[in-house]
């Protein structure tokens, strides 16, 4: 059967070479994918673009370990690209011998989820931490216990993303336990804690960067590019930093094995890591990319947004997430259950 | 004793005000939905004067352009499908007693009613993902049918309550008349049932317009239908462009039932 | 041949298409489902093919992860409880606001009723997640309602209405109303208002006429809107996520979360399944209903 699809799919190609050459399947994040990036793709390759969207890396996943999909382009957050070379969907296509690979961020080279680079090109990164309105409360940010011990000022106006890792760990780091722990006298104190802090909980919900700015909410669990667009709204939000121990995340452009475009992949990955292109990803969505040098070609308060720059007594507090095995996931979905019930 | 002659036997108190605080439940949020696709600030609540531009960053934005489209043609499609295989399977399930496996032809044509669609979803993501790698074919087709399965429900409602409340003998007294089955369904039944089939396609060409979850798991590369894409909006931000397209929509969709209303109405005069 | 075969072969020919369409869509993908809930969750995702009844198992009882004792899994049984309550509180609103809507439209002159089942159904014609939008702009705490109230001094600091099982509630009902007035209306079109002047004459009240002439006649509609609007309440999964605010989960986020970040295949189909019964309650209730009802007409 697939040496029929293969022959198909050749003869397809030979009839018409100039389409299949043209064309690129890039499988993203909602309005994450810079309009301008993909115009000037298109204007510079000649190679025709098509986005189409997800909203979980699980979606994601899901929908393309069953196949048929017809994707070129995958953007998965990094934590979850040990499990898609695992399951064997992505071409090595070795970025790190690519022309533009001189200009990545050295410090994004040695990933813990792709060694050396052999799969993956930054799209943008993030932190995930807390966002708090000072003109509701004052005293220092940059901890967890703003969502799960919360001050008396900020009590029924917090919201938590929906990301249950994320949450996970940091209640885990607040503990003092490492991410992705089996310690039940750690998950134990988690689970009390969360229950104990969801009380005082809003929400838990995504979409929250008009209701941090107008005050609906008043402090909770963030992205930092979120945030970021919550302050340009209203200058009384900051961004923590939580110093118990914060989860960094990268999102990044990956080629799928069962690619129809894979040289149009590569072509892309390579343009993306030049710093006028990267540059336009941050621009658009409001986040840092691993691209050195990009900076120059974004706006000032972009590149040196609070939000954007760790500061240096917090940097050391920041680790990248990972996914946690089978059978820690497992406690921690019920533990996540039984906190929405 | 004479009933008084302002008696009306079809008052009922108070019905009335009900009626009205239903119809302003359900046109509130409607009118600022509105209202907001015009608003000159990036806010969908907070009002900040009046301007066109979210109508023209929808009109520019090619992602919305192509989601319209294909949510179009999908509803299109889908809507005319199910449709006519409903009133095939009106025709063959009314007036008619009980036969043998009727219990299960009402399940099947019922089922997409009586389970929630994330369950479908996954289904189908299996389901198709296997006949996609066999087939090699990733077309639109598989949406289509897809929506089809869960129209026909709706469309065979309003085509089998118009069937019921229909004459019989008219139809009989045609058969002696015109002879072949075809010639009569044209002729009689299919006049009288048009209003059904109108319902019911309608209908139908709403809640495929409206799917979200099953589309999300069905849909290939670049299928991306207008609800989908502003299911990826949700993690980021809401903008009036949003409530711009969504106004247009619902501009063309009372357009085109107040056309049919329109129509109909001077046909029957 | 016998009139009795070329009537049924007719029947099937009928049904074919339809039948194809479903089986290929609907019927045939759902008992994939079934499969999957007797199978073991993969790693990270799908299934791995081999035989267990852990997810089934799981739906109901729990093994506490602290000091392995068995207990009845609170979580999932709190939140059928809620899809439930929830369903049933949001299928009686719609019956009390959409019963007398109907009857207006029904007693309205026959030319104008059209007009007015139009006007039911164009917001119907909006796109579910926009209509959830709209609703939750007029509830938040800088929306219509609360600024009104406070601008009218009726209260001082705004109700927090959204995130709440009230808005939750709220929101099915204004997103499946059209659902319950369609029915009704359609049988309440059909009913005969010679019967009601009968009543009248015989000095019923109007209560009673409502109750023992109109509703008898009307039933079937109603159990009709009811499942209508029940079913789908009982698996929404949009309009808790975006009004519940995600703290109140409701079935259909709780098997969502199943097949997305909880990577639990074979219990979120398990879960699937266990609602299907539910919903099979329910329609057993009102087939045994219509049953009656249809035995008493034909």
């Amino acid at each position: 059967m697939k040496n029929l699809v293969t022959a198909i799919g050749l003869a397809t190609a030979l009839a018409s070479p100039a389409l299949a050459e043209g064309q690129l399947n890039i499988y993203n994040w909602g309005n994450y994918t810079s309009p301008e990036l993909i115009e000037k793709f298109e204007s510079e390759t000649g190679i025709q673009v098509t986005i189409t969207d997800f909203d979980s890396n699980d979606t994601a996943l899901a929908k393309v370990k069953a196949g048929g999909h017809g994707f070129d382009i995958v953007v998965p957050s990094g934590t979850f690209i040990p499990i898609w070379v695992g399951e064997g969907l992505l071409l090595e296509t070795n970025p790190n011998s690519m022309e533009n690979f001189k200009h990545m961020d050295p410090q994004w080279v040695d990933v813990a989820f792709d060694p050396g680079r052999k799969y993956s090109v930054p799209w943008q990164w993030g932190t995930v931490g807390v966002t708090v309105n000072t003109s509701v409360y004052d005293g220092n940010p940059h901890t967890s216990s703003i969502f799960l011990d919360p001050p008396e000022e900020l009590r029924g106006k917090i919201n938590v993303v929906p990301e249950m890792t994320d949450v996970m760990s940091l209640a885990i780091k607040f503990h003092g336990g490492e991410q992705c722990t089996g310690d039940r006298e750690i998950l134990k104190k988690v689970r009390d804690t969360l229950v104990e802090a969801k009380q005082h909980w809003l929400s838990i919900d995504y979409g929250t960067i008009e209701k941090y700015a107008k005050g609906d909410l008043a402090a909770g669990v963030n992205w930092n590019g979120a945030s970021l667009r919550s302050r340009e709204q209203n200058p009384d939000i900051v961004f923590g930093y939580p110093q118990e121990g914060y989860p960094v995340w990268m999102d990044n452009v990956v080629v799928l094995k069962e690619a129809n475009n894979a040289e149009n992949a590569k072509i892309f990955q390579n343009f993306i890591m030049a710093p006028e292109n990267a540059a336009l990803i941050s621009n658009f969505a409001r986040y840092a990319n691993g691209i050195a040098g990009s900076q120059a070609y974004m706006p000032e308060e972009m590149s040196s947004a609070p939000e954007v720059v760790i500061p240096d007594e917090l940097k050391a507090a920041a680790y990248v997430a990972e996914v946690c095995p089978p059978a820690v996931q497992q406690i921690y979905t019920r533990i996540w259950t039984e906190l929405q019930k | 004793m004479t009933k008084p002659r302002a008696f009306d036997v079809r008052r009922q108190s108070g019905f009335a005000f009900v009626a009205l605080c239903c119809f302003v439940l359900l046109y509130l949020p409607i009118i600022l939905l509105v209202v907001f696709s015009f608003n000159a600030g990036q806010s969908i609540a907070i009002w900040e004067g009046f301007s066109w531009r979210w109508y023209v960053s929808a009109w520019q934005n090619e992602k919305v352009q192509d989601a319209t489209v294909l949510s179009l043609i999908i509803a299109t499609c889908a809507s005319l499908v199910a449709t006519s295989v409903a009133v095939m399977a009106a025709l063959a399930t009314t007036r008619t007693g009980t036969f043998r496996g009727s219990a299960l032809v009402f399940g099947m044509i019922n089922q997409p009613l009586m389970i929630p669609e994330i369950v479908t979803a996954v289904a189908l993501l299996i389901f198709f993902a296997m006949v996609k790698v066999a087939t090699g074919y990733t077309g639109l087709w598989y949406l289509i049918i897809a929506h089809s399965a869960f129209c026909i429900p709706f469309a065979y409602m309003p085509i089998r309550a118009r069937l019921q409340g229909m004459d019989l003998s008219l139809e009989q007294a045609a058969a002696d008349l015109y002879g072949t089955p075809w010639r009569v369904f044209r002729m009689v039944t299919l006049p009288q049932l048009w209003p059904g089939v109108l319902a019911g396609a309608m209908l139908a060409f709403v809640i495929s317009l409206d799917n979200v979850i099953i589309t999300e798991f069905a849909k290939s590369a670049g299928q991306d239908t207008l609800p989908t894409y502003m299911l990826g909006q949700l993690r980021r931000v809401v903008t009036p462009e949003i409530n711009a397209i969504s106004t247009v929509l619902l501009a063309i969709s009372v357009a085109l039932v107040v056309a049919f209303y329109l129509l109909s109405k001077s046909k029957k005069q | 041949m016998p009139n009795g075969v070329r009537t049924a072969r007719r029947r099937w020919l009928l049904l074919t298409p339809a039948l194809v369409i479903l089986l290929f869509a609907a019927t045939g993908p759902l008992l994939i489902v079934l499969v999957y809930s007797f199978l073991t969750p993969g790693d990270y995702g799908g299934v791995v093919w081999t035989f267990s009844t852990d997810a089934w198992f799981n739906v109901v009882v729990e093994r506490d992860f602290f000091d392995d004792t068995l207990s009845f899994a609170d979580a999932h049984l709190s939140i059928f409880w809620r899809s439930v309550k929830l369903s049933l509180v949001t299928t009686l609103v719609a019956f009390i606001v959409g019963f007398p809507t109907a009857y207006f439209i029904a007693t309205r002159p026959r030319e104008t009723r059209d007009m007015w089942m139009l006007l039911i159904m164009v917001p119907f014609w909006t796109n579910l997640l926009i209509r959830t939008f709209a609703v939750m702009e007029i509830i938040r705490n800088e929306g219509v309602i609360n600024t009104g109230l406070i601008q009218l001094g009726i209260i001082d600091a705004p109700i927090q209405m959204l995130f709440t099982e009230f808005a939750v509630t709220l929101g099915m009902v204004y997103v499946y109303l059209p659902l319950m007035v369609l029915p009704i209306y359609a049988s309440m079109e059909r009913m005969d208002f010679s019967l009601i002047e009968a009543g009248y004459d015989l000095y019923a009240s109007r209560w009673r006429i409502l109750r023992k002439v109109i509703f008898p006649l009307v039933k079937p509609g109603v159990v009709a809107g009811s499942i209508l609007v029940f079913v789908p309440a009982l698996g929404a999964y949009v309009t808790p996520r975006v009004l519940g605010g995600g703290k109140q989960l409701m079935l259909g986020n709780l098997i969502e979360l199943q097949f997305g970040q909880g990577r639990n295949w074979p219990l979120g189909a398990a879960l699937s399944i266990s609602l299907l019964a539910i919903v099979m309650v329910a329609l057993f209730v009102y087939v045994r209903s219509a049953g009656t009802q249809e035995g008493r007409h034909d």
